[in-house]
Formats: structure tokens, sequence, C-alpha cells
């Protein structure tokens, strides 16, 4: 059952790793703006030769 | 399939607005003004019509009067500004209230094509903000506001940048601290659900090994997340108030410190899921309660109406200079629409200056040479030069703003059901601990303690805590769907304890300039030249009206003019005497005349009656509603205007509660006096005049037409189009109230039921385990259920 104490080591280590991962993304200012890029993925990108439509 | 098509020829192709009055065609295109075309071609020629493909009519008219934006070229403007720069690029974030769809963000992340000197542009859609980043070397602040203005986004540039500031205002790590609470709790269950499944005596090592970890799970959820609320409740115990905090701090720390002495002790598992848990719903609690409006500001004041720049004349040359460097004896040149910053004397020009804002009175007045014009006019016609006679701070207007109602902090508010209730508890709590503490130490000192620090636990109020904040940003929403925006939580509390309600008059409860005035005279053109030229003279609102009305004619010369306040005019015109006002003045005995519930203006011509003006305010829709209120609440109107309205209110405000031409002081003393007698009172105002009345009552709300649009600083903005629903507001304010005392019972059940374990001194880590989520799930669902069947009920959903 020793393998437990490597267990939880290894789970609380991840979670670590999540928590650092939010902390990184809150610090980037990913959360600041939280509409705006729901909006933004919907608009295309153009490619510059085509004719604008209409 | 035809109708859109007709749509399509008849609403302009770039803003959607109607073209009856104008066409102009571009491409097969129809615009209603030039503005738009411009627009349209500009956006056409650098092939980024795209924005008109993701939404209809994405654009907003442009039939606009152009600002000056001669100021952006001043460095000392300039630096105030913008957020960053280099020699390679500056960095600016502009306010742009007109951003409202997916095309705004679209044009405006791709300015990079009008101008290859713009690198980059991100939009925050809810903050209606832009983020640009520019190279400094080939394009400069000035070109890209015009850019930004050419394409019909114009920023809105004012000293007082709120936006800016509220971001600021915002780090303070409540959203990590909820993050560190939460990871720590959902561990610290992990680590506790073998000690509540019973651990074999073969394990016993791992019930020690769990201890351990725990423990020092809780170390950042109290040195991190918690410290909040030692801070307040130490900053409260050293002004001699017992709030929330204290229980709750109290039973943070007696949950640590007893969780740590049976880990450290191998007496007991502790309660380290208990004491994450709480916190982390606690913070949960606070994040809720802080509800922000992105686009809104309840702190705005003169400096976010004033422009940023006013433009001195120095001799023969002009130079924009910016507002707070203005200096008395300046020679300051105002054009149409613009804004007088400062009281200064006319020396120019024909001035006829709009002061709706600061006075009420909606109809220009025209000032003299060498008249004192106050600040906060806006002129409406040419250029006129002005000599400043006070500084921007110390003008008629911006005085008010160094009244006392600004400087002193916001404390004298109503005292919150919550604050209230909590001294009572905190007390009680703190009796029913020591009483069970010194009940059992007699006999088994053990089990005192155990005892004392098991009411604390279980009795702290985290339920409590939660019931409000819940509830009230419940309602805060539901406020919101309603085009009601309050400031904070504490607002709806308020709401709910208002027994006197003061209405400004013009743009509160009348729209600004929206006035009907309709002729019943029959008269020839020559006559109406002289009911003109007589008019012309006065400076009441009603002649101004008329003048407006009949505003075509060339002024004869009049004699004898004489005005007798309050009731007419009379005057000669080329031997002709003329009878302008009351129908008393008039002498009328017509039937016709006898309409007493509208403002009328009579007139007679040498003796011979020619009919009469009937003037009609346009009242907001919800004017009906106000006057429902009455039985139940006190109704005040408190006016800027003259008097000339008095009877056509009559029907909404007894008369005796009517007053007329208050200066922004007055209004604001008007308040304090109530609140002596012992009133509370919400204010209901649009204008800067209103601003001191708003910061004086104990609920000041702004009522605006367009929420982007200036608002004084205030508790809540209201939309004018909910101005109706203000009865059911104020009953569901009251509801939400009720809600609150619900769930407190609730809650407080929940802390009986477990009192009756703690005083016994066997309080086990499960029962508090279970019983503390709980409470905070019953209290959470039950207050949002229940607000919501409020709202229903109310029909504001």
């Amino acid at each position: 059952m020793s393998i437990i104490y490597f267990l939880i080591g290894c789970s609380v280590l991840l979670a670590l790793v999540f928590l650092g991962a939010f902390f990184w993304a809150q610090r980037n200012g990913q959360h600041d703006d939280l509409y705006t890029p729901s909006v933004r993925i919907l608009l295309d990108d153009e490619p510059d030769e085509t004719e604008p439509k209409k | 399939m035809k109708q859109a098509e007709i749509d399509q020829q008849t609403t302009c192709y770039h803003c959607g607005n109607d073209c009856a009055d104008e066409r102009i065609e571009l491409e097969e295109k129809v615009f209603c003004c030039n503005g738009c075309k411009e627009v349209y071609s500009i956006l056409n020629q650098s092939g980024l019509c795209s924005y008109y493909a993701y939404n209809e009519h994405p654009g907003v008219s442009q039939a606009k009067a152009s600002k000056r934006l001669d100021y952006l070229k001043e460095p000392s403007i300039i630096r105030e500004l913008i957020d960053y720069s280099d020699e390679k690029f500056t960095i600016v974030t502009f306010y742009i209230p007109d951003i409202h769809c997916s095309s705004c963000i679209w044009l405006l992340e791709h300015l990079n094509k009008l101008n290859p000197g713009i690198y980059q542009c991100r939009v925050d859609f809810l903050r209606k903000q832009v983020n640009i980043r520019y190279s400094t070397q080939s394009i400069t602040l000035h070109e890209v506001v015009e850019l930004l203005d050419r394409i019909g986004y114009e920023p809105l540039i004012s000293l007082q940048d709120v936006v800016k500031k509220q971001a600021i205002d915002k780090k303070d790590n409540l959203v990590k601290k909820i993050a560190v609470a939460g990871f720590c709790f959902g561990n610290v269950m992990l680590l506790s659900f073998p000690e509540y499944l019973g651990i074999s005596v073969y394990e016993q090592s791992f019930r020690q090994f769990f201890g351990w970890l725990n423990l020092a799970f809780c170390l950042p959820v109290i040195l991190y997340s918690g410290t909040s609320y030692f801070k307040s409740a130490w900053a409260n115990l050293r002004n001699k108030v017992l709030n929330i905090d204290f229980p709750l701090a109290l039973g943070i720390a007696v949950l640590f410190v007893r969780t740590a002495v049976e880990i450290l002790t191998r007496t007991g598992p502790g309660f380290a899921d208990t004491l994450c848990g709480l916190v982390f719903f606690l913070s949960i609690g606070k994040f809720v309660q802080r509800k922000t409006y992105y686009h809104l500001s309840f702190e705005r004041d003169y400096r976010s109406f004033f422009p940023v720049a006013v433009q001195v004349v120095e001799g023969e040359t002009e130079r924009p200079v910016p507002l707070s460097d203005l200096q008395v004896g300046q020679r300051i040149l105002i054009r149409n629409n613009e804004i007088i910053p400062a009281d200064a004397i006319l020396l120019k020009g024909d001035a006829r200056i709009d002061f709706s804002f600061v006075t009420g009175e909606s109809v220009p007045v025209s000032k003299v040479l060498g008249e004192v014009v106050y600040a906060g006019g806006r002129q409406t016609d040419q250029a006129i030069e002005l000599e400043v006679v006070k500084p921007v701070s110390q003008s008629y207007l911006t005085r008010l703003w160094n009244n006392e109602a600004f400087t002193r902090r916001q404390e004298n508010k109503i005292q919150t059901f919550s604050e209230k209730i909590s001294k009572y508890f905190t007390i009680a709590l703190l009796v029913i601990a020591f009483g069970s503490f010194f009940l059992w130490a007699p006999f088994d000192m053990a089990r005192a303690i155990s005892a004392f620090t098991a009411v604390l636990i279980i009795a702290c109020p985290c339920a409590l805590a939660l019931s409000t904040p819940f509830t009230m940003s419940a309602a805060l929403s539901i406020f919101d769907k309603n085009l009601f925006y309050l400031k904070n939580t504490t607002v709806v509390e308020q709401l709910a304890h208002i027994d006197t309600i003061v209405l400004d008059k013009t743009g509160t409860i009348t729209i600004s300039g929206d006035t009907a005035i309709m002729s019943h005279i029959n008269a020839t053109e020559a006559e109406k030249q002289m009911i003109y030229s007589v008019c012309t003279n006065s400076t009441h609102p009603l002649s101004r009206l008329i003048c407006q009305y009949l505003d075509y004619y060339t002024k004869l010369n009049t004699n004898s003019y004489y005005e007798v306040p309050g009731r007419g005019i009379t005057a000669d015109v080329g031997g002709h005497f003329i009878r302008i006002g009351s129908a008393k003045f008039v002498d009328v005995m017509q039937a016709e005349a006898s309409s007493a519930k509208k403002t009328e203006v009579h007139i007679s011509i040498d003796e011979r009656y020619i009919g009469f003006f009937v003037i009609e305010q346009h009242y907001r829709d919800g004017i009906s509603s106000v006057q429902s209120l009455s039985p139940a609440y006190r109704l005040y109107l408190l006016s800027g205007d003259h008097g000339h309205e008095r009877e056509s209110l009559s029907s909404v405000f007894s008369i005796e509660d009517m007053f007329f031409e208050r200066t922004p002081q007055e209004k604001l003393d008007f308040i304090k006096q109530l609140q002596q007698n012992g009133h509370k009172v919400m204010m209901i105002g649009d204008g800067l005049n209103d601003a001191g009345a708003l910061k004086q009552s104990d609920l000041g709300i702004a009522i605006t037409d367009n929420v982007n649009n200036f608002s004084p600083g205030s508790d809540a903005i209201l939309d004018g189009r909910s101005l109706k629903k203000l009865p059911i507001f104020l009953k569901f304010s009251k509801d939400a109230l009720r809600v609150i005392y619900i769930s407190f019972c609730i809650s407080l059940t929940y802390n009986v039921v477990g009192l009756s374990y703690a005083v016994s001194g066997k309080l086990s880590p499960l029962i508090a385990a279970i019983l503390m989520p709980l409470s905070t799930f019953t209290i959470i669902s039950f207050t949002s259920l229940a607000t919501h069947l409020a709202a229903k009920k109310r029909k504001l959903l």
C-alpha cells in the first residue's frame, strides 16, 4: 500500500500544475475579456486577393 | 422577399436609418447622409466590405456635427491619453460608445488595412474599448483618432478617464484567492474521505499522513485566501463595530487552531475540510456580490461632461489648451455645439446657449455682449468668443463639487440588514460559546474547550454571510434585464427603505427638447409677424417657443414693451397694441380657453382676441406610474425650470410639493432638509444640476435615454424607457429583502441544529463537514429561486 504515498504525491503535483496554469492565464489577461473572443472566432480571416462580397 | 427589397431601398445601407428626407446613392446603395456614404466609400476602397456582411446596417448614423480634434496635437494632452510610448510604437486605449455589434469588432480589428501605421487593434466588446498599438514614427495620435472618426467610431475622450480607473480598482486578487481555496478544498475533501469511511487498524500510518497533508493545505487557505476576513474584522473592531466578518474570522481562526492541535497531538482528524470549504464558499459569495457593469460608470462628475481642451485665442492665433491649464483672463472660442467650460463674459458673437443640462431649462437662452455666461452651457449658434472670469473648478456649476456631500465618505447611507443583525448574532454567539465553556469547565476541562470551539465552528455564519450576496446579486441581474443598473448590491436594500421620492423635471419626467406647440390662432401673416416681434423681446421660455414656432419673420420695432412676470407681455408694434399671456391677462371670455390642464398662451391685438397657442410638454410614459406611487411615497418635484408647467403637472404632484427655479445648491439643500426630518430620500435626476442632490440623497438615480451618454454620478442608472416600472422595482426590492429575512431564518435553523451537537462538546468533524456545505447549498438555491419567483410574480422576467 506504500504506493499510495507516491500516487498522492503525483495527484497533488498534477493539481498544482493546473493551479499554476490558471494563475498564468489570469496574469496573462485571458480572463479580462470573456465575451469578445466568442465573437471574434466567428469572423473569417479574409484572403487578400478575393473580391469583397456584394 | 419583396418586402426586404423595399426596405433596402428606403433605409440607409450603412446605418439602417430611414432615408425619407434625403437620399444619396452610390453604387446602387442608398445612404441617409453624406457621413454614412463616406464611411462606406472608405471601407469599399480598402476592401473592408465584409463589415456589411456580418450584420445588416452595422453602422451608426453619421448625421451629426463633427468635432474638432486639434487638441490631440498638444503634447501635454497626448501624454495624458496614451498608455505607453517609445520610439517604435505607442499603445493607446479608447472608449468608443458606438461599438455595438460583431461588425464593429471586425472593422476595428482591421484598422491596419486602412492605415498600415496601425499595428494591432484589440476590441473589448463589453467595455466598449479598443486597444490600439501603432507606429510612433508613421502615424500620430491625432491621425488615429481622425481615422476612427472618419469610419464612424468616434472615441469618447474625456478628462476623467473612468474606464481605465475601473480596471485598476479591480486588482484585489479575489479570483486567485478563490482558486487557491478551491484547490485546497478539493484536495482536502479527497484526503478526508478515508477518515469518514473508516481506516482499518492496518492502515493507521495513512491517518497521520493524511492529517499532515490536510494541515498543509489549510495553510495557504488561512494565510492567503482568508486574510481579508481577519483584516476586516480587526479594522471593524478598532472602529468598535461588530460586523459579520468578526464571527467569520473567529470561526476560521478556531477551525484552524483546533485542526492544528488535533493533528499535531494525534487526537483527531480536525476540521480541515470544513475550514477550506468555508473560505471557498465565502469567497464565492464575495465574487458574486461584485457585479460590474463594464460599460457604465457611476462615478462621473462634470469632468467627463466637459471637453478635454478648449480653443484659446491669443491675438491672431488660436491654440488648444487643456482645461486644467485654462486661466482667468484668457479669451476662449466656443463653436456650435461646444460646451463652455468656465464662467466667462461674452465678448463677441451671437450667444444662444442651451442650459438644459445645467438648469433644466429646455429653451436656449440668448446672452448679450458683456454678460456672464455660466459654465456648462452649450452654444447652439455660430462661434462666440468669451473671456474667462473664473477658473474651471470655481465656476457656478463646478463649485457644487466642492460641497461636503462630495468629499465625505459614504457612511450615512442606510445600514444593511446583515450589518444590523450581525451585531446581535455575534453577541449571542459569544454568550452561547462562553456559556457552554463555563458549563463544562467545572467537570471536564477538555470537554469545555471542545464545546467552546465547537460552538464557534458550527455557528460560524457562513450561510448568513452568503444569503445577502446571493439574493442581491440575483436581484441585481433582474434589475439589469429591466434596464435598471444598480451600482452595487447594497443599493437594493436602500431601495426598499425609501419613503420619499424627489424628481427633477426636465430630462427626468420630460424628455428634454421634446415640446409640442400647437397653434389655435386665426391671424394674418402681418399679425403673426407682430406676435413674433413681441415675443423675441422676452426671455420667457414660452415666448421662446413661440418664436421658434414662428421662426421665419423679420423682427419689427416694438415700443412700450412691458412684461408682467408670470402673467404676460404687452407691446406696441406699428400702432397696434398687442397682449400676449395667460387667459386672465388677455381677458379671454371665450369658452374655448377653458382647458386649464394645458399650458396656453393667449393673444389679442387691439383688444381683438386672435387665439391661443397650446404648449404641450411630452412626458415620459412612466409619468402615470410615478403618480401611482403617491400615497405610499411622498413625491416632490424639484426643478431648475420656471413654473409654467405647474398646472399640467398638478395631476401628478400636489401643488405644495412642486418647487421650481431651484439652483443646484438649493436642490442639494432641499434633500438635506428632508433627510434631517427623518426621511429616506430617493432622488431621480438627469443633469449636472442634479448631481449634488443625487449625491446627497440616500439613493440617487440618474435617468438617461442612452446609457452610453453622460450621466452624473449616482447609485443607479435608469434607462428612461423603464421609468414606468419604478413602482414595480420598489416592490421587488422589498421582496428581495423578504427573501433575505427568510434565508436568514433558514440559516439560523441550521445553526440551532448544529449547536445542539456543539454545546454537548461532541461535535464530530463529519457532522461539521456535512452541515456547512448543506446549509450553504440550501441558502444559495433558496435565495436564487425565491428571487426569481418574486421577479416572475412582479412580471420583471
